[in-house]
């Protein structure tokens, strides 16, 4: 795996350079959602030249030996710089030493599975160690249907460390951002001590159309929305993407104090 | 028996029931209602009892018969209250040191409207996050579908077991073939696939034993007769004496660490040695 190690670098290196030269430098935040990279947001939060990632070997996990699912993540290592579909690290945000984990779901609609769960599990642990606050900005389709039973108990397993993070006095924001449902909705990415959300972004545990199919009519417009979540109590603000940055900033500051 | 045939067993309407598990393996039940903070849902049915002459809190999905029944309880598919109001039964638990005893056994958690509108996520992921600290044991077993976070809600316990012809799953199989597939009409080879029975679950390390039906009359079709299932109700009595036995010795803060430690570990043997991840400081 060396390889996607490497072309990752390599990619770091590229927005580093838009980074610093401005002329070039594509305006994230107008960019078509589609286009927003898990590297985009990285850099759109992160102090330039604060994130050093954390590196993982794990080995290959296909529990339910399922048929074409190794060859489909090796496919898309190379398209997405991802070794899974999360990407973690250290950094600092307006000079506020933070873990920082994004979910990339251009990499299997950033489904959680083993390595997944692991990889949220060991990056706030390592909060929890280096008493560092915790963010986590989630993105999934939920479990990793491909790893069974194994990605449906990879929600206890992120639940409870974060669970001891935040018992042992962590600070952990949730930035919720399209979409992000299932067994990511209705674990980590709903358990932060402040919780944001992008404007527009699907969260929810059911998917509309299984709600749609259970109950027998339309969804309302707007429904499972960030406003929707805002106005039923279960996020703090939704926030634009180009504010992002300094609303995190102002809420480390007021945890630094 | 092929995986299919477990997941209909597990549905079989015939099966035993949360209520009949109460009745049969505790006395003095007295059941608690409502979430506290607005609803009752009766899709959790719970309450304090008496197991061998101790208290214990008992919870589980409810499935009924009859459509009437079922209608009551929506087929076992909690909405937020229903796991809100498990917690706050499962804490009060923790609270009067007794020990937790959860029978699982749903299609899944509700996909309605009013549930994500009042937090279906929230409602779980709470639940997933406060089991995982209670400083009381906790005992899950899995006794028809065990199906996704709706089933994993109420399980994250010390000792999960599971009955011969329960399934654990993290969806349904026609669920998992309509994503994967796009063919719910598959349900049958995904049920083989997902690896869903009560033996790919021990093998896996998910859960800690399994529970057997053999002479117990629990087959699709059942004669109906409810004194056949009491060797069934026997064997899980015996299943549940011996886990509390096992935690007796245990203080509470051991206790949700030995819970911790089976949620952080149970599937280390999948990530290879921990030394080889570099986090290096800042």
């Amino acid at each position: 795996m060396t390889s996607v190690v490497d072309l990752r670098k390599s990619k770091f290196n590229r927005y580093k350079d838009l980074r610093n030269n401005p002329s070039e430098l594509l305006e994230p935040a107008i960019k078509p959602a589609s286009e927003y990279t898990v590297w985009d947001r990285i850099y759109d939060i992160v102090d330039a030249d604060s994130f050093q990632e954390f590196e993982f070997d794990f080995p290959e996990t296909n529990p339910l030996e399922f048929q074409g699912y190794v060859e489909k993540k090796n496919e898309l290592r190379d398209e997405t710089d991802c070794h899974d579909a999360i990407v973690s690290g250290t950094c600092t945000i307006d000079g506020h030493k933070t873990v920082l984990a994004v979910m990339n779901k251009k990499f299997m609609m950033a489904s959680m599975g083993i390595e997944l769960g692991e990889i949220v599990c060991k990056t706030a642990e390592y909060a929890m160690e280096h008493k560092l606050p915790l963010v986590i900005f989630t993105a999934s389709g939920g479990a990793r249907m491909q790893e069974g039973i194994l990605s449906l108990m990879q929600m206890a397993k992120t639940s409870a460390v974060i669970e001891k993070f935040k018992e042992q006095g962590g600070l952990y924001i949730a930035v919720l951002t399209h979409p992000t449902t299932g067994g990511v909705s209705a674990s980590f990415a709903t358990l932060g001590d402040i919780t944001l959300a992008e404007p527009g972004a699907l969260i929810g545990f059911a998917g509309p159309r299984v709600i749609e199919q259970t109950i027998g009519e339309k969804l309302p417009e707007g429904f499972q929305r960030a406003e929707f979540l805002e106005e039923h109590g279960f996020v703090d603000a939704v926030v634009p993407r180009e504010e992002l940055r300094s609303a995190l900033a102002q809420i480390l500051m007021l945890h630094s104090k | 028996m092929k995986a299919i045939d477990r997941v209909l067993t597990a549905r079989d309407k015939d099966r035993p029931k949360i209520t009949d598990y109460v009745d049969n393996l505790f006395t003095d039940f007295f059941e608690q209602k409502g979430d506290y903070l607005g609803k009752e849902d009766a899709s959790i049915y719970g309450g304090i009892a008496l197991f061998h002459g101790k208290p214990v809190t008992v919870l589980g999905h409810r499935k009924g018969r009859t459509a009437t029944e079922n209608m009551a309880c929506n087929f076992g598919m909690p909405g937020p209250e229903g796991y809100r109001k498990a917690l706050r039964i499962m804490r009060q638990a923790e609270k009067f040191n007794r020990p937790i005893i959860t029978f699982v056994d749903t299609p899944g958690a509700y996909p309605g409207l009013e549930a994500e509108m009042y937090g279906q996520s929230q409602a779980i992921s709470g639940n997933l996050a406060a089991m995982s600290t209670l400083k009381v044991p906790v005992i899950t077993i899995v006794t028809g579908e065990g199906s996704s976070g709706g089933a994993l809600g109420i399980a994250v316990a010390n000792r999960v077991y599971m009955l011969e012809n329960a399934i654990y799953s993290v969806l349904s199989p026609e669920g998992f073939a309509s994503i994967l597939w796009h063919d719910s009409a598959k349900r049958d080879e995904a049920a083989e696939v997902m690896k869903l029975t009560a033996q790919d679950l021990y093998e896996f390390g998910v859960v800690d034993g399994i529970i057997s039906e053999r002479g117990s009359g629990l087959t699709v079709v059942n004669d109906g007769e409810q004194s056949a299932y009491s060797r069934l109700y026997s064997r899980i009595d015996k299943t549940i004496s011996a886990a509390l036995k096992e935690m007796k010795g245990m203080s509470p803060e051991e206790l949700a660490q030995d819970r911790f430690n089976k949620f952080r570990s149970f599937d280390e043997r999948y990530l290879g040695k921990e030394s080889k991840a570099r986090m290096e400081n800042i």
